[in-house]
C-alpha cells in the first residue's frame, strides 16, 4: 500500500512540475509581458528599459527556473495589473470559489445519484428513457446561457434568489445548482451504468435468492460497489468545478477564483493567469491522487495497477 | 456485452430481416430506424445548409446598424415588424441574419477545432497503440498531463493572450481537445495489433507505415467518425463560453455566444436577445451529440458509455 501511494506521488509531483513548465512556455510564448507594463503606445526604448529591469530578455528557460525557485520559497511572483503579491489575490478568492465547487457538488450528487438509481431499477423503463434523455438535453446546453435563464426566472419574474453578488448564502444557491447542473450527465451515466452491471453479478443474485428486494437489496449490497468509479469521477468532476467557476461566477458576479482569472486574462496580466492555472491544475492532481489512494485502500485489486 | 446484443437487437427488429443483408445495407437499416439519430442527422444539415447559403437566405447584411430600429422584439411580440422577423439587437442589426451568419461560426469552429484534435489525437493513439514500450508510456504520460490542465481556463488565456480571431480559437480549441480521441484508438489499435491479418500483412513484407496506414486505419474510421462528430458539439459549446466572456470572437462577427453577451444588458426587457442565440446553440450541439450518439450505436455500440 505505501509503496503504491509513493508511485502515484511521485507521478502527481512530475505531472505536476510538467504542467506548470507547459502553461510557463504557453503562456509566456503568447505575449511580450513587457509589452504589457509598458502599456499601449509605448516608446520602444521603455519597453526595453522594462525587458531589462524584470529580466524578460533572459531565455526562456532561465526565467522559469527563477519562477520555480520563487515558487519553492513562497513567492508566487507580483501581479502586473493588480501591483500586489499574486498570493495574497489568489487567498482573497479562494473561500468564494471553494465554497462554490463544494455547493456545486452536492447538487451533483443529490440530482444525479438518486436518477441513477431510479434509472437503474428498472432499466429501459419510461423513468429510465427520461433520466437518459434529460442527460443528453442537459449537455448540450451552455451553462452561462441556463445562468442566464436563472436570473430572468428566479430573480425578475419570480423573485426568490438574489441576481448577483456573493455577500450571503443565499447567493450561491443559483450559482451551484447551475454549476452543479453541468455534471449531472456524466455522473448520472456512470452511476447508471455501475449500477446494472453490479445488479446482474452473481452476489446480488444470491441476495436475491435470500429473499432481498427493492430499496434494501440496492442500499446495502448494490451501491456500495457501485460506487466505487462515481468516487473518482467525484474528484474529478469537483476540479472541473473550478475551471467552470469562471463562467458561472462571471454570470453571477461573484468575486471568486473564475473572476480573478477573467480579469486577469483580460488585462494581460501573465504571473497571475499563471499562477492560476498552476494553482488549478494542483489542486486536479491533489484530488485525483487522493481518490487513486482512497479505491487502493477500498479495493485491494487496485494496488496492482 | 449482453448490453451491446440488446442495442443491436432493438436496431435490427427480427432476425430473419437482417439475416440476408450485407453490412452496408445493414448499417443502413439501422440508421433508418435510429430515431435519435435521424432527428440529430436532420436538424444539423438543415443547420449546416442555413449556414452555407446564409448570404442567400439572410435578410439583411449581419453588420447592418440602424439606429432608428433598435431592440426591435420578434414578429410574434408586440411592437414586432415582419421585416425583421427576429427582431434587432441594440445596434438595430437583423437579428435572424445574425444568428444565421452565427451559424457559420460555429460550425466553422467546431469542425475546425476537431479536425484538429483529430490529427494530434490519433497520431498518438495509433502510434501509442501500434508500437507500445516507451511510446505507448510516453504518451499515456501526456494524456495524465493534459487531462489534469484546466482546459477552459488555459484556452481562455491563450486566445486572449495571442490575439482572438476565429482562426486562433479553433486552433487554441483543437489543441486542447485530443484525449477522447487518443484512449479510443489507443485501444482500439492494440486489439487490432493482435489479429491475424496484421501478421499476414507483416508475413508478405509490408512496412509499418503501410500496416498503420491500409490495416489499421481504415478499422478505426467508424470510431473517429463517432468522437469527431461528439467533439464538434464540445468544441462549439467552448467557443460559445469564450466569446461569450469577452475573450473569444470579437465584435462585430456574430457569435452566438458573443450575442448571448451583448443582449445580456437588455435582458430584463428583451430577454429573446438572449433566449434565441442559446436555443441555436443548444440545437446545434444536441443534434451533433444525437448524432454522434446514433453513428455509435450504429456501427460501435461495445464503446457505448
Amino acid at each position: 500500500m505505501i509503496n503504491y501511494a509513493l508511485k502515484r506521488g511521485a507521478l502527481a509531483l512530475l505531472v505536476a512540475f510538467t504542467v506548470s513548465l507547459a502553461t510557463f512556455f504557453l503562456l509566456n510564448f503568447s505575449t511580450d509581458p513587457a509589452e504589457v507594463i509598458a502599456g499601449e503606445d509605448a516608446e520602444p526604448e521603455v519597453v526595453e528599459v522594462i525587458r531589462e529591469q524584470y529580466g524578460f530578455n533572459r531565455p526562456l528557460i532561465v526565467q522559469y527556473g527563477s519562477w520555480l525557485k520563487g515558487l519553492s520559497q513562497g513567492d508566487f511572483g507580483e501581479s502586473y495589473y493588480w501591483r500586489r503579491p499574486v498570493l495574497d489575490l489568489v487567498i482573497e478568492h479562494a473561500p468564494v470559489t471553494i465554497q462554490l465547487a463544494l455547493m456545486a457538488v452536492f447538487v451533483t450528487i443529490v440530482v444525479a445519484l438518486p436518477l441513477a438509481i431510479f434509472a437503474a431499477m428498472k432499466p429501459n423503463s419510461i423513468v429510465d428513457r427520461m433520466a437518459l434523455s434529460t442527460a443528453v438535453a442537459a449537455q448540450a446546453i451552455p451553462n452561462f446561457w441556463l445562468g442566464l435563464l436563472f436570473i430572468i426566472l428566479f430573480a425578475v419574474t419570480f423573485p426568490i434568489f438574489p441576481v448577483s453578488g456573493d455577500s450571503s448564502f443565499a447567493h450561491f444557491i443559483m450559482p451551484a445548482i447551475v454549476l452543479g447542473t453541468s455534471s449531472v450527465p456524466a455522473v448520472m451515466r456512470l452511476a447508471r451504468t455501475g449500477l446494472l452491471d453490479v445488479l446482474s453479478s452473481d452476489y446480488i443474485r444470491t441476495a436475491r435468492s435470500k429473499g432481498y428486494r427493492g430499496t434494501t437489496l440496492l442500499v446495502r449490497h448494490a451501491l456500495r460497489n457501485a460506487m466505487l468509479p462515481v468516487v473518482s469521477v467525484m474528484a474529478i468532476q469537483l476540479g472541473h468545478k473550478l475551471g467552470g467557476s469562471v463562467v458561472v461566477e462571471s454570470v453571477f458576479a461573484l468575486n471568486g477564483l473564475g473572476r480573478l482569472a477573467l480579469d486577469s486574462i483580460l488585462g494581460s496580466d501573465v504571473p497571475t493567469v499563471q499562477m492560476l492555472v498552476f494553482v488549478f491544475a494542483l489542486i486536479f492532481v491533489l484530488l485525483t491522487f487522493l481518490s487513486d489512494i482512497l479505491n487502493a485502500w477500498i479495493d485491494p485489486r487496485m494496488r496492482l495497477r | 456485452m449482453a448490453r451491446v446484443e440488446q442495442i443491436e437487437r432493438e436496431l435490427d427488429g427480427p432476425d430473419e430481416a437482417v439475416s440476408s443483408l450485407t453490412t452496408k445495407a445493414l448499417m443502413r437499416r439501422r440508421m433508418l430506424r435510429h430515431k435519435g439519430f435521424l432527428f440529430g442527422a436532420t436538424v444539423l444539415f438543415s443547420l449546416v445548409f442555413l449556414a452555407i447559403f446564409a448570404p442567400l437566405i439572410a435578410p439583411f447584411d449581419p453588420l447592418d446598424q440602424s439606429l432608428a430600429r433598435r431592440l426591435l422584439p420578434p414578429v410574434w411580440s408586440e411592437g414586432g415588424v415582419w421585416d425583421h422577423l427576429l427582431g434587432t439587437d441594440h445596434l438595430g442589426r437583423d437579428y435572424l441574419s445574425r444568428l444565421l451568419y452565427g451559424a457559420r461560426i460555429s460550425l466553422m469552429v467546431g469542425i475546425g477545432a476537431a479536425t484538429v484534435g483529430l490529427l494530434i489525437g490519433v497520431t498518438l493513439g495509433v502510434c501509442a497503440g501500434y508500437f507500445g514500450g516507451w511510446i505507448d508510456q510516453v504518451v499515456s504520460y501526456l494524456l495524465t498531463c493534459q487531462l489534469a490542465l484546466p482546459g477552459l481556463l488555459l484556452a481562455m488565456s491563450l486566445v486572449f493572450l495571442i490575439g482572438p480571431s476565429v482562426f486562433v480559437v479553433i486552433c487554441v480549441i483543437g489543441v486542447l481537445h485530443w484525449t477522447y480521441y487518443l484512449v479510443v484508438t489507443r485501444t482500439a489499435t492494440m486489439q487490432i495489433k493482435q489479429l491475424d491479418y496484421i501478421s499476414s500483412a507483416r508475413a508478405i513484407g509490408s512496412s509499418n507505415s503501410q500496416i498503420i496506414f491500409y490495416e489499421i486505419l481504415p478499422n478505426l474510421l467508424n470510431q473517429i467518425i463517432v468522437i469527431f462528430t461528439l467533439e464538434i458539439g464540445i468544441a462549439i459549446l467552448a467557443e460559445a463560453a469564450l466569446s461569450f466572456l469577452g475573450v473569444g470572437i470579437q465584435a462585430p462577427t456574430p457569435s452566438w455566444g458573443l450575442m448571448i453577451a451583448e443582449g445580456k444588458t437588455a435582458m430584463f426587457y428583451r430577454p429573446w436577445l438572449v433566449i434565441l442565440p442559446g436555443i441555436a446553440i443548444f440545437m446545434l450541439v444536441i443534434s451533433t451529440n444525437l448524432m454522434g450518439d446514433g453513428l455509435r450505436d450504429v456501427t460501435a455500440p461495445e464503446n457505448r458509455n
